[in-house]
């Protein structure tokens, strides 16, 4: 039996369903001027509205989060070794956990947990400190011998004949996944209804200044000018800095992702491992989603090398021998700005009304509400939060460093 | 892949080379005079343009000599190499 179809199956499309928010025109000035539309300059107007600052723009050189915030992995978790860390993820953590509701937006917010492979007596004396240093913190974490990882996700492979044998993980049951797109999605809505202006297509060009502030933000759209200038752009914020002569100690490196095709439910939680050098997760709709390290050199074009990619999914099936026959569907990279002690840079600039939140390098999406209830805050009262005190650009003349390098589940 | 073209070795793929940052930072003429501050640009700050950049590349798996290359960080692509500039130690 043929049925006769008036139009062809798939012809007649639905309507264009309504905006999210308003796409505004830059006024001539404002309050607050938010340099960058990903997740953090969102997340910083969401919470300056609530915080009843409402004269703000947020300017963006492309479309609303469609640099890093495209192209994360997603990945949300708190177990980071020190205390300075600590606060502001799990603070973010929290956040998270009651974000679907502040936003009365879906984010589709998993908590399945997180597990950090440990695959020598370093990394296991490494691993079960840090998870003594996070229950001092009053975050969730346990050490988890192989068989229990096994039980946690059964398709990690925790035979000994491996090159690299699994000899235990850390695991953070509250760590989990969200919808990237639908978390900025969420934020913009929010912020635009409280009154605040997202403008695309508005690439900062340069800065008025006077003395020791700026006066305003010069764009491909007209100048706009400001009372305060909050800098959220990640991997091009030391093109931004040049503008203003102010040094950072930032380089911008490629870091690639990539996804497998959709396959059945196969992986309940998330797997890191820094040592063989891999983390996955799979996605809501079924595809395995999966990064590494930065490749090594500078690099704004947005792809990374091949070789990356090939040793990195050498890591994957090795770990996850059930991958072997998954195809990948693609991979892209975004522009990740990494300071020297794989920690970010938040605070002041040497501009009294220029403040900066840069550095997050490979892994700023977890912190998207953390950071932009803090560094709104900051913005609102004209001084660091304590939250991010730590994080300031003096700490590399004071020499208080926060290593996140080697000491945590920080994959770089 | 790409292909870099070792001064010495000629091209070869990509990863038989190691990044080593910035060119050109010389070691500090004075380092008991420096404050603070100047050894905080010494030892972290590097320069991060958008555009052509002065590298120091190791052929590792190769020759394994340093050698100075100008790429452009917004392509990937070599401008030019050369051998080592300069009379500064290698990074």
């Amino acid at each position: 039996m043929t049925t006769a179809h008036a139009t062809p199956p798939g012809a007649a499309l639905p309507e264009h369903p309504d905006a999210l928010w308003r796409d505004a025109e830059p006024q001539r000035s404002y309050d607050v001027v938010i340099v960058g539309g990903g997740g953090h300059g969102l997340a910083t107007a969401h919470y300056l509205a609530k915080l009843g600052i409402t004269d703000v723009a947020v300017v963006e050189k492309g479309w609303l989060a469609g640099g890093n915030m495209a192209r994360n992995t997603t990945l949300i978790r708190s177990n980071y070794l020190w205390d300075e860390s600590a606060g502001i993820y799990e603070h973010a953590l929290r956040l998270w956990e009651g974000l679907e509701e502040d936003l009365g937006y879906p984010i589709l917010f998993s908590q399945r947990g997180v597990l950090n492979l440990a695959h020598t007596e370093q990394d296991v004396r490494d691993s079960v400190r840090r998870v003594e240093a996070n229950k001092l913190n009053g975050i969730d974490a346990e050490w988890l011998d192989p068989d229990e990882v096994a039980k946690v996700c059964p398709i990690v492979n925790v035979s000994a004949d491996i090159r690299y044998p699994v000899q235990g993980a850390t695991f953070q049951p509250r760590a989990g996944i969200a919808k990237h797109d639908y978390v900025a999605w969420g934020f913009a809505r929010r912020a635009s209804d409280a009154g605040i202006d997202i403008i695309q297509d508005c690439e900062v060009t340069g800065f008025v200044t006077d003395g020791d502030r700026v006066t305003g933000v010069r764009t491909t759209r007209g100048d706009i000018g400001c009372g305060t200038v909050a800098l959220c752009a990640a991997g091009h914020t030391s093109v931004l800095l040049d503008m203003l002569g102010v040094p950072a100690p930032l380089q911008s490196h490629p870091l690639q992702a990539l996804v497998s095709e959709l396959l059945e439910p196969v992986h309940p939680t998330i797997v890191m491992s820094n040592a063989v050098h891999v983390y996955v997760s799979q996605a809501h709709k079924g595809e395995l989603v999966m990064g590494a390290g930065v490749d090594s050199y500078n690099g704004y074009a947005q792809r990374g090398a091949f070789h990356i990619i090939e040793r990195q999914m050498a890591a994957a099936v090795e770990l996850f021998p059930v991958f072997a026959r998954a195809h990948l569907l693609r991979s892209w990279a975004g522009v990740v700005d990494v300071t020297p002690d794989a920690s970010p840079i938040v605070g002041r600039t040497p501009y009294d009304n220029v403040f900066l939140n840069c550095g997050w390098g490979t892994g700023g999406f977890k912190a998207t509400p953390g950071i932009g209830w803090a560094f709104a805050d900051t913005v609102a009262h004209g001084r660091p939060h304590p939250l991010i005190a730590p994080f300031g650009l003096d700490r590399f003349v004071t020499g208080a460093l926060v290593d996140e390098h080697g000491a945590a589940a920080v994959a770089h | 892949m790409q292909l870099i073209a070792c001064p010495w070795c000629g091209p070869r793929e990509e990863l038989e080379f190691s990044y080593g940052g910035q060119a050109h930072v010389a070691y500090p003429a004075d380092p008991a005079g420096l404050t603070d501050e100047q050894w905080a640009r010494y030892v972290f700050f590097r320069d991060n343009p958008k555009g052509p950049f002065a590298e120091r590349w190791a052929h590792s798996a190769g020759c394994r000599r340093w050698f100075t290359a100008v790429r452009d960080t917004r392509t990937h692509q070599f401008v030019s190499v050369g051998p080592l500039a300069g009379s500064e130690a290698t990074p």
